[in-house]
């Protein structure tokens, strides 16, 4: 079990882990059970180069599809093969099994804390 | 989705507090915060297909039409032939415009020879209720908007029957369940209450609709709960409704049914009875037909899992043809379905066609309604 606290966070409810130059990216568990049961996730090939706040993939559930955006500038180094196969990890273990993609970047922006992301669900 | 003429804009069903308990997240439907779901809403499709789930659908609307001349007025008011339907049957209508639109589609359920129980939608409870009101008019009938005080429970799926008989406190059914035929009911009660029982439903699948006095619903949920558990039951919400009712390709009003579609550009041609003696409101403008080449509602299917959704385009090779109205990956089958409205010239043609998915153009099969239908062995 991944750490919540541990992690930056964005307002488009996505979490990210900070390790050297790649940061791992995924949806909270607020964003997962707002869009429902997962049934397909779109992710960008490894390789591919992104810019931070741009759409890179899609979350789509039963009912509605969500966007991932790209948290930071930077070269797709992994999407997770694991949530290709079985999309409902990112419901089951979103900020574990479900992660997404890992970005290798430069620099990295201003992220949101676990506190001032918690406030922001609460709102 | 949202009823601007609702007094109250956050409305709550009787069994709210269950549902709460029951860890259910809450959608707001046409002012009410409904169930969406109770942790999984492909579980709970799932469940309805293979045992059984128990549906809080109180925020539909009941309207009591009584009165000697309540049978020649609903075949005045609404689009089918009511007075032909016997005590204890059950008719899927339309109400129309003059224009031939639909204002609402409903159920409309025959209780004596002069009493009749219309079910409408919750977002067009007041604009149905108006709409009888006014045509009531000259006829020596009551309509009576009784929506506040009843409660509307569904338990659908395969084990329902089970379920419904195997109920603590559901006695004196009138008509044994095992006999009542799709679209009928029976009198029942309910722990000495009238228990309004009717084979409908709204998910493709066997099931019963159990109507209720509101300060009952909540010990008759936890009385079909409870004889539930042995078959499998569980709780089911709105997002697993929508995606069963799509699958067994049932319109839902404000998609596939609205004030600027005739019945016919919506398959449902059927409901409307222009063989029924008198005049009926929107007779001559069904009669009179819809505009030459007005869309026609069309199932579509697609490969892979990317759904179509409600206001995607659907387009031939150099053009914007028709739009979806519902669509999503049908748990059931495994690929994209969708209802959508389409060029009817184009579907003689039999020109490819393709679903706009956020810019990827995905080739789509037109395929006959429903998308699922039950095994009825």
């Amino acid at each position: 079990m991944t750490d919540q606290t541990s992690l930056q966070y964005t307002a488009e409810h996505e979490w990210v882990l900070v390790d050297g130059d790649t940061a791992t990216v995924g949806i909270t568990a607020y964003a997962a059970d707002k869009l429902g049961d997962v049934v397909y996730v779109e992710l960008p090939k490894a390789g591919s180069v992104v810019s931070g706040g741009s759409v890179v993939g899609e979350i789509e559930s039963t009912k509605s599809v969500g966007e991932l955006f790209a948290p930071v500038d930077g070269t797709i180094v992994e999407a997770n093969a694991a949530v290709d196969a079985d999309p409902s990890l990112v419901n089951s273990d979103p900020f574990g099994a479900g992660w997404l993609i890992k970005v290798n970047f430069t620099a990295l922006p201003t992220l949101l804390s676990f506190d001032e992301y918690s406030a922001l669900v609460a709102e | 989705m949202t009823d601007p003429e609702s007094p109250a804009a956050d409305r709550t069903s009787p069994l709210h507090p269950i549902h709460v308990d029951g860890g259910a997240s809450f959608t707001d439907f046409a002012g009410w915060q409904m169930p969406v779901s109770y942790g999984s809403d492909l579980a709970e499709h799932h469940a309805v297909r293979t045992t059984a789930g128990i549906f809080d659908i109180s925020h539909m609307a009941e309207i009591l039409v009584d009165g000697p001349q309540a049978a020649q007025f609903l075949d005045y008011a609404l689009a089918g032939k009511l007075s032909a339907i016997a005590i204890a049957q059950a008719k899927y209508s339309l109400l129309l415009t003059e224009g031939g639109g639909i204002i609402d589609d409903l159920i409309v359920y025959r209780l004596t020879d002069d009493t009749f129980f219309v079910v409408a939608n919750a977002g067009n409870r007041y604009v149905a209720a108006a709409a009888l009101k006014e045509r009531a008019a000259g006829f020596d009938v009551r309509v009576s908007d009784l929506s506040d005080s009843y409660s509307l429970i569904a338990v659908q799926g395969p084990n329902s029957r089970a379920i419904a008989e195997a109920t603590a406190g559901i006695t004196e059914i009138s008509v044994p369940l095992d006999e009542l035929k799709y679209y009928w009911s029976t009198d029942a009660s309910f722990e000495g209450l009238p228990l309004l029982i009717g084979r409908t439903g709204y998910t493709g699948e066997d099931g019963f609709e159990f109507y209720i006095q509101s300060d009952a619903a909540a010990r008759l949920w936890a009385a079909l709960s409870a004889a539930g558990e042995a078959f499998g039951l569980v709780p089911a919400g709105l997002a697993s409704r929508d995606t069963l009712r799509l699958e067994a390709g049932m319109p839902l009003y404000g998609h596939e049914l609205g004030l600027d579609s005739f019945p016919v550009q919506a398959g449902l041609g059927r409901v409307v009875n222009l063989k029924k003696e008198g005049d009926f409101v929107g007779r001559a403008a069904v009669e009179a037909g819809p505009p030459h080449g007005a869309h026609v509602l069309v199932g579509l299917t697609t490969e892979g899992k990317r759904a179509g959704r409600a206001g995607y385009s659907v387009v031939t090779d150099d053009a914007a043809v028709g739009m979806i109205t519902s669509g999503a990956l049908s748990p059931t089958l495994g690929y994209p379905v969708a209802m959508a409205y389409v060029d009817p010239f184009v579907l003689e043609a039999g020109t490819p066609l393709y679903i706009d998915v956020r810019g990827t153009r995905i080739p789509a099969s037109v395929v006959d309604l429903p998308f699922y239908k039950r095994d009825k062995s």
